[in-house]
């Protein structure tokens, strides 16, 4: 009876058409627009035991009804797709200059800066075209994990074991002190493990070690909505690409892959395929996918339309964890860096990979392409920072 | 002496571990250095002699990446990398180059490191250990210590003060065992305690893989409270997900391969792209010819455009052909509030309700001056949610305009003259092919670009300016205007 009252509340707002997106503390997932669910026949016995049963026979009708759609395989689909060419991937760049693992890199949209930041607590900001390093400022903290570049080019944000995200506006003038202007916005109760900014330099996502992921203005610093689910620590974001711009996919410890609104901080969809932690996540251009990386050294495919994981890239001499994916522009490529200081290239489609890369002399941390795609840099734990096309 | 394995797998996954696949790669590398001690079907070792003495059981770099080139059926490159892993993991020690650990594919030497010392054992190698290890190497001859091994051994002898005597004591104690076993066996056991001290304390540039950062904080096999809440969050979630549209694999999957197709010309890394690849020629003639406010975009970039509604707003240049498009139809507006619905949205906190206002005074009151022609209920709707205005107060207008543009407009703009015009004129650079001589050239004088705080000043600056032209006029004024000349 308490549950069926709840659902009514529920409808007879929505019956108004006034959604609330205000900041909730409610962790009901909101119902659709549904006058049928209101009258449908729900078990109404509280006992622990039946809603437990009433759980696995919801998740067994779920896996049923993604199935019967189920009519076809990405590799068979790929088949009357060409295949790709032999790739000459070479270093073009290396950056040198942090002391300690780079941990982490964001690429700024100009398409040649980059910022960076390291174990030692150090964030460098470097034209990467140039190699010259035009910024360094140094954190109060060490294992600064996130590191983000604003659409504007004018900030930087950063983050790790401070718990705290931090903007720093840059400035033309290579001698100012960026640390007298920082700005403190997110805190969490745990590590800072990924930021990005979102469509603008005033909003700010973040994913912690304690779990949740938050949405921050950073004018005021102000929560604007927070994002509980996972079971364990968050270990990385990535935001949709799509026009309306309003979700965004998180992966964590718990081996599940979050996709959430961004309005209603509520889970929309859920995919818990990996074995092991999610190191990272990241959109397809066209936002109607994502990949992961995890510590089960595959990297897989899911596709948001269809609700299911389509591909597992993985190979049997691949044994070591993935830490950090992204796609090529038009979302053939998959490259991953791996634990085993290797990049690995994969062909999307067909589910081969189509190329090994060497050179780092430590794990493979981070990796992104550029915003135009002519090429892609990775961070590694040999303390260098390194360029592909 | 043979290799006297008690259990192979030494790693206890019993318990919450087992779930642990973070650590089932421990298992296959032990697995792996198992089959490579097969005295049939392993690698071959031989004798080698180390400064005085001959040491048993040793292997060249090159026969282990041949061995696990052969078993993995892969290349000798990938093979390396495995066997760098075994060696970062400390499952094979260099007797060579001790403090490099890498596979290195040629005679450098090797040796199977003894199981009691494999990193998949439990017991963590801590300070009380490493202090015995070192006072015990400075027994035997003083000076013996790196000048990284003494500091640690300075530092540690500062906090185990208290227990000082003990470490002697065991130090000594196991001199004196080593001294009675014979000498290849000792020279042995040295370089197997030496290999475990460099993996587990790694001196400066040492990339020892058992360093591992941050541990993961919360146990995710830690089974959540099972509680009512818990599981009735879960079930709506089943159904809500149950109920969502979804579509069928090979609609959702042809449109991946789709996009794919559309945008291979597009991919740096599949089609070369015009004129040259900056990272790979140095010059940054590219960037140069897609900048923000050019002129003349080039081909690709238009051919870009009319791929979707969303690439043509996306690149400003774009947006700007299609306000061309738009002034000429005189349909500016619902561009422009799309515009100012994404400022609200994006915007700073503060700026919410003046902004909401300004929306509302320009584009949703009645006879405002740049009214949209949305449908009655999403009108009422909005304006209703502007009394207490929030980020999202606008979507469903933002959407229904979105549409609008996206099923029509941006059609008609494809088809009209404006697009057409630019198709022509738009550049098709010529590709570079520069000499090795103009190669280096190119590296040495590489182009520092226009800073992207100047760029994004210039951009905000040229906003003012397009939003004090455009700005409301006030049409029903002008109108006045004109009746009374």
């Amino acid at each position: 009876q308490k549950v069926l009252v709840e659902l009514k509340i529920t409808f007879s707002q929505c019956s108004k058409n006034e959604r609330n997106y205000k900041t909730t503390s409610r962790k009901y997932m909101r119902s659709p627009l549904s006058p049928e669910m209101a009258t449908q026949e729900v078990q109404l016995n509280e006992t622990l035991a039946h809603l437990k049963t009433e759980s696995e026979n919801l998740k067994s009708k779920l896996e049923e009804e993604r199935a019967k759609l189920h009519d076809v395989e990405l590799h068979q689909v790929a088949e009357k797709v060409e295949g790709l060419g032999q790739f000459i991937m070479k270093t073009r760049r290396t950056l040198k200059g942090h002391g300690n693992k780079v941990l982490c890199m964001d690429w700024c949209k100009d398409k040649r800066r980059i910022v960076s930041s390291s174990q030692d607590g150090k964030v460098i900001v470097w034209d990467a075209f140039t190699t010259n390093k035009e910024h360094a400022v140094t954190m109060p903290c060490t294992w600064v994990m996130a590191c983000a570049y604003a659409p504007s080019g004018c900030a930087v944000a950063c983050g790790g074991l401070d718990n705290k995200c931090s903007v720093y506006p840059l400035s033309l003038d290579k001698n100012e002190n960026l640390a007298a202007k920082k700005k403190s916005v997110a805190m969490h109760t745990n590590y800072l493990s990924a930021c990005s900014f979102t469509n603008s330099d005033m909003q700010i996502l973040t994913s912690s070690g304690d779990g949740t992921c938050a949405l921050w203005d950073v004018e005021s610093g102000q929560l604007l909505q927070s994002f509980h689910g996972h079971a364990a620590d968050v270990l990385c974001l990535d935001l949709a690409p799509s026009e309306t711009g309003n979700t965004f996919v998180s992966g964590g410890c718990d081996k599940k892959a979050n996709v959430w609104d961004m309005r209603s901080g509520q889970c929309i969809q859920s995919f818990e395929t990996h074995e092991s932690d999610i190191n990272s996540v990241r959109y397809y251009p066209s936002g109607d996918a994502f990949a992961s990386g995890s510590d089960d050294a595959t990297c897989r495919l899911y596709d948001l339309r269809a609700d299911r994981e389509v591909a597992i890239y993985s190979k049997e001499s691949i044994i070591f964890g993935v830490s950090s994916v992204d796609f090529s522009l038009s979302g053939r490529l998959l490259f991953g860096g791996y634990n085993d200081y290797t990049i690995n290239v994969w062909d999307v489609l067909k589910g081969t990979r189509v190329s090994i890369l060497f050179g780092h002399e430590n794990r493979v941390s981070t990796l992104r392409v550029s915003p135009d795609g002519t090429a892609f840099c990775t961070g590694s734990w040999d303390h260098t920072l390194r360029i592909w096309a | 002496m043979s290799l006297h394995l008690s259990k192979p797998g030494i790693l206890d996954l019993s318990g919450g571990d087992k779930n642990d696949m973070k650590y089932i790669f421990h298992l296959q590398l032990e697995a792996l250095v198992v089959e490579m001690q097969d005295p049939k079907t392993g690698v071959k070792g031989s004798e080698q002699k180390l400064n005085v003495t001959t040491i048993p059981h040793v292997i060249t770099g090159k026969d282990i990446v041949a061995w696990i080139t052969n078993k993995m059926k892969t290349t000798a490159e990938e093979a390396n990398v495995v066997g760098t892993m075994l060696v970062a993991y400390g499952y094979i020690y260099p007797l060579q180059n001790h403090k490099k650990l890498v596979m290195c594919n040629d005679s450098s030497l090797y040796r199977f490191q003894t199981p009691y010392f494999w990193p998949s054992q439990k017991w963590v190698a801590d300070d009380s250990d490493y202090a015995i290890y070192l006072a015990k190497r400075n027994i035997r001859k003083k000076g013996l210590l790196e000048p990284y091994e003494q500091v640690h051994y300075n530092h540690l002898h500062k906090w185990l003060n208290h227990k000082w005597d003990f470490i002697v004591m065991q130090a000594t104690e196991q001199y004196r065992a080593g001294r009675e076993r014979k000498k290849p066996d000792r020279v042995v056991f040295d370089c197997q305690e030496r290999a475990y001290w460099i993996l587990n304390r790694p001196p400066r540039r040492t990339h020892s893989a058992l360093d591992c950062g941050p541990d993961r904080l919360i146990d995710p096999n830690a089974s959540e409270k099972e509680s009512f809440d818990l599981y009735r969050r879960m079930n709506i979630f089943y159904q809500q997900a149950i109920m969502r549209s979804k579509v069928k694999s090979s609609v959702s999957l042809g449109a991946l391969v789709k996009y794919v197709t559309t945008y291979k010309t597009h991919d740096p890394f599949l089609a070369p792209c015009l004129p040259s690849n900056p990272w790979q020629t140095d010059s940054d003639a590219y960037w140069t010819l897609n900048m923000r406010s050019v002129d003349l975009p080039t081909k690709m970039r238009v051919e870009r455009w009319s791929f979707s509604l969303f690439e043509l707003l996306t690149d400003l240049r774009g947006r700007d052909d299609f306000k061309i498009f738009l002034k000429k139809e005189f349909s500016g507006e619902n561009l422009a509030f799309w515009e100012a619905a994404e400022e609200l949205k994006w915007g700073t906190a503060s700026s919410m309700k003046s902004k909401a206002e300004t929306i509302f005074k320009t584009f949703l009151a009645p006879n405002a001056p740049r009214w949209i022609n949305i449908d009655g209920r999403t009108m009422g709707l909005t304006v209703k949610g502007l009394e207490h205005p929030h980020r999202y107060v606008l979507d469903a207008a933002q959407t229904h305009v979105l549409l609008l543009m996206k099923k029509d407009t941006f059609f008609r703009y494809l088809k009209s003259p404006v697009y057409k015009d630019i198709q022509k004129k738009a550049l098709n650079p010529e590709p570079h092919s520069f000499s090795p001589a103009q190669l280096e050239q190119n590296a040495q004088n590489r182009s520092p670009g226009i800073h992207p705080i100047i760029l994004w000043k210039q951009e905000e600056e040229e906003k003012a300016k397009a939003a004090a032209a455009s700005a409301p006029v006030d049409v029903k004024a002008m109108m006045s205007k004109i009746d009374r000349k």
